[in-house]
């Protein structure tokens, strides 16, 4: 089983559309949304959901104001200010690091475990699908990307599928290092302006770091062809495999909007042809 | 005033929008790029940088000579930061919150405190326009503390518009509590609308008044429309799509220095939030 993670550095570059694109095109696979935070790829998948799990993880400091005699230590050994006057907790500031519970004199403060989002195992008309959803304001996604990339291998593995391609979330902090530690490779989906061509050298670079195979796809290519033929310049210099371009097509909209993927939404166009020679090049790179 | 530029989905248009309304706006202002994973902001305003400061982040270090092993250290740690292994102490930093915790329960006062670089913040200006930025050390998974640290350079008596990262976790919380108005890019699809319902849930949360621009307001449907009318959130700026401003912003020009017609919308988009945001203007 391989997986192939697909990042971008940049958001909004097409990461889920070209996910989407490679789950009517593959053959045998589980795909996984590792964008737990903003997670789009169900739109177009409409799983049917088979199992439903919390996800436990975290704590929240809560006092309780019976037992509590306002000596202060608690607010004075807080480093996140998350204690009012008041002896009351911002749920938001605590970072769940348990110092004052531990601290306490009167042991007048709680320490309960959060349930901060839910993870999902589905069916879709693609095959089975791992996902899951990030409570709003919720910390610990990095924690829920490593469980959900992990259900989506445990589903791969037992049904004896080749691929698991997983749809990562932007940036390239906690939740990107999360998505791609031990895949088998990433695929940058970049754009050809100078903040994808910013971004994408900093998520090149952070795959370099955790030394995962990186290969490059410039979407919206002809909206700046020389931006565009500059980024594959600095990834050949990195290592990093340029395996195809994509053209500006509002196609991709249309089949957003009609819940479809583009090879679903026009099989016969051009994005749609683009699209699976990225993909036969992704296989021929993973082999 | 402090109004922070969020959006749930990536690549709706929020550095778009957070430069072209720095650079528009009648009033001293200031921008703070805090979506420091990935700054963009940079690019399009090219500031002359004055200053440019490492951002730490304090870690332990422990005084073998003083340690008896005790394991105190890892008990307290919620973040397995800290374990003994054998004869030793390790800390693995990269897992550390700072909390201080092991250091505090330490009886042998075998812990001190050393520093961990996660970044950098940058400042500098253009015509008259502050500029701070933070720079996430790439391989560094916190950046929640970078983005207080850039956010400490908000000046009151400036218009301060702040560049949020996407998403609605931790980082954009970082990047909203506490402003005065969040105003949220979005595109009329599937994917920005859904996302756009999480920010939303992310604003009420925070109690913060939300207005929405709506970036090719032409590529989709209507759902974020009719969203928007059921929600009672208002639609400050719609912007069509337009081949020229894609071409501009690929280059890394500004849509008002492409078509300057559109620094009036601008204005206007200003003076529309501080009429929401119960300021008077200065």
């Amino acid at each position: 089983m391989k997986e192939i993670v697909i990042i971008s550095g940049k958001g909004g570059t097409g990461k889920t559309s070209i996910v989407s694109a490679f789950a009517s095109l593959a053959e045998s696979k589980v795909l996984c949304d590792a964008d737990v935070d903003a997670a789009d790829l169900h739109l177009i998948m409409a799983p049917e959901i088979k199992e439903r799990h919390n996800f436990d993880a975290g704590h929240t400091a809560k006092i309780n104001l019976d037992q509590c005699t306002q000596c202060g230590l608690c607010r004075e050994l807080c480093r996140w200010d998350a204690i009012s006057e008041n002896y009351g907790v911002d749920g938001i500031e605590c970072e769940g690091c348990g110092v004052c519970w531990y601290f306490c004199p009167e042991k007048a403060i709680e320490f309960p475990l959060n349930t901060c989002g839910e993870w999902y195992i589905s069916h879709t008309r693609f095959g089975p699908m791992a996902h899951a959803r990030l409570g709003i304001a919720e910390e610990n996604s990095g924690k829920l990307v490593a469980l959900i990339r992990g259900k989506g291998k445990e589903l791969a593995e037992e049904k004896g599928l080749e691929y698991l391609i997983t749809d990562g979330p932007p940036g390239v902090g906690c939740p990107v290092i999360a998505s791609i530690g031990g895949a088998s490779a990433v695929l940058i989906v970049a754009e050809p302006t100078v903040s994808g061509k910013h971004d994408m050298e900093r998520v090149s670079e952070l795959a370099a770091f955790f030394k995962v195979p990186a290969m490059l796809c410039v979407n919206k290519f002809d909206l700046n062809p020389e931006m565009g033929k500059s980024i594959e310049t600095f990834a050949e210099g990195k290592n990093v495999k340029p395996i195809g371009r994509v053209s500006f097509d509002p196609d991709f909209t249309r089949a957003m909007v009609a819940g479809q993927t583009i090879v679903e939404f026009n099989e016969q166009g051009e994005a749609c042809r683009e699209a699976r020679t990225i993909w036969e090049n992704v296989i021929a790179n993973l082999k | 005033m402090i109004i922070s530029i969020a959006s749930g989905k990536g690549g709706t248009g929020k550095t778009t929008i957070a430069t072209n309304l720095a650079i528009s706006v009648d009033t001293p202002v200031q921008i703070l790029d805090c979506d420091v994973e990935e700054p963009n902001a940079h690019l399009f305003l090219r500031p002359q940088m004055e200053e440019t400061r490492t951002f730490t982040t304090p870690v332990p270090e422990v005084d073998m000579e003083k340690c008896t092993l005790c394991g105190k250290c890892g008990e307290i740690c919620q973040f397995r930061a800290i374990v003994v292994i054998g004869e030793t102490v390790l800390p693995f930093v990269e897992m550390c919150h700072s909390c201080g915790g092991c250091m505090e329960v330490c009886p042998e006062k075998a812990i001190t405190e050393t520093t961990r670089e996660l970044g950098f913040v940058q400042s500098g200006r253009l015509n008259g326009v502050e500029f701070v930025h933070g720079k996430l050390r790439v391989g560094e998974a916190m950046s929640p503390p970078l983005i207080k640290a850039v956010r400490a350079y908000a000046r009151p008596e400036l218009l301060t518009i702040i560049d949020a990262p996407p998403g609605t976790s931790c980082p954009v919380i970082s990047a909203m509590k506490g402003v005065d108005f969040v105003l949220l890019v979005t595109e009329p699809t599937p994917f920005g609308l859904h996302d756009l319902k999480l920010a939303v849930g992310a604003v009420r949360i925070l109690d913060i008044p939300c207005g929405l621009v709506i970036n090719r307001s032409d590529m989709g449907d209507e759902g974020v429309l009719d969203y928007a009318k059921a929600e009672n959130i208002p639609v400050l700026m719609e912007i069509p799509f337009d081949r020229k401003i894609a071409e501009a912003y690929s280059r890394g020009d500004m849509i008002v220095t492409a078509m300057p017609e559109m620094k009036e919308k601008f204005v206007q988009l200003y003076h529309d939030i501080a009429a929401i945001a119960g300021r008077s203007l200065s």
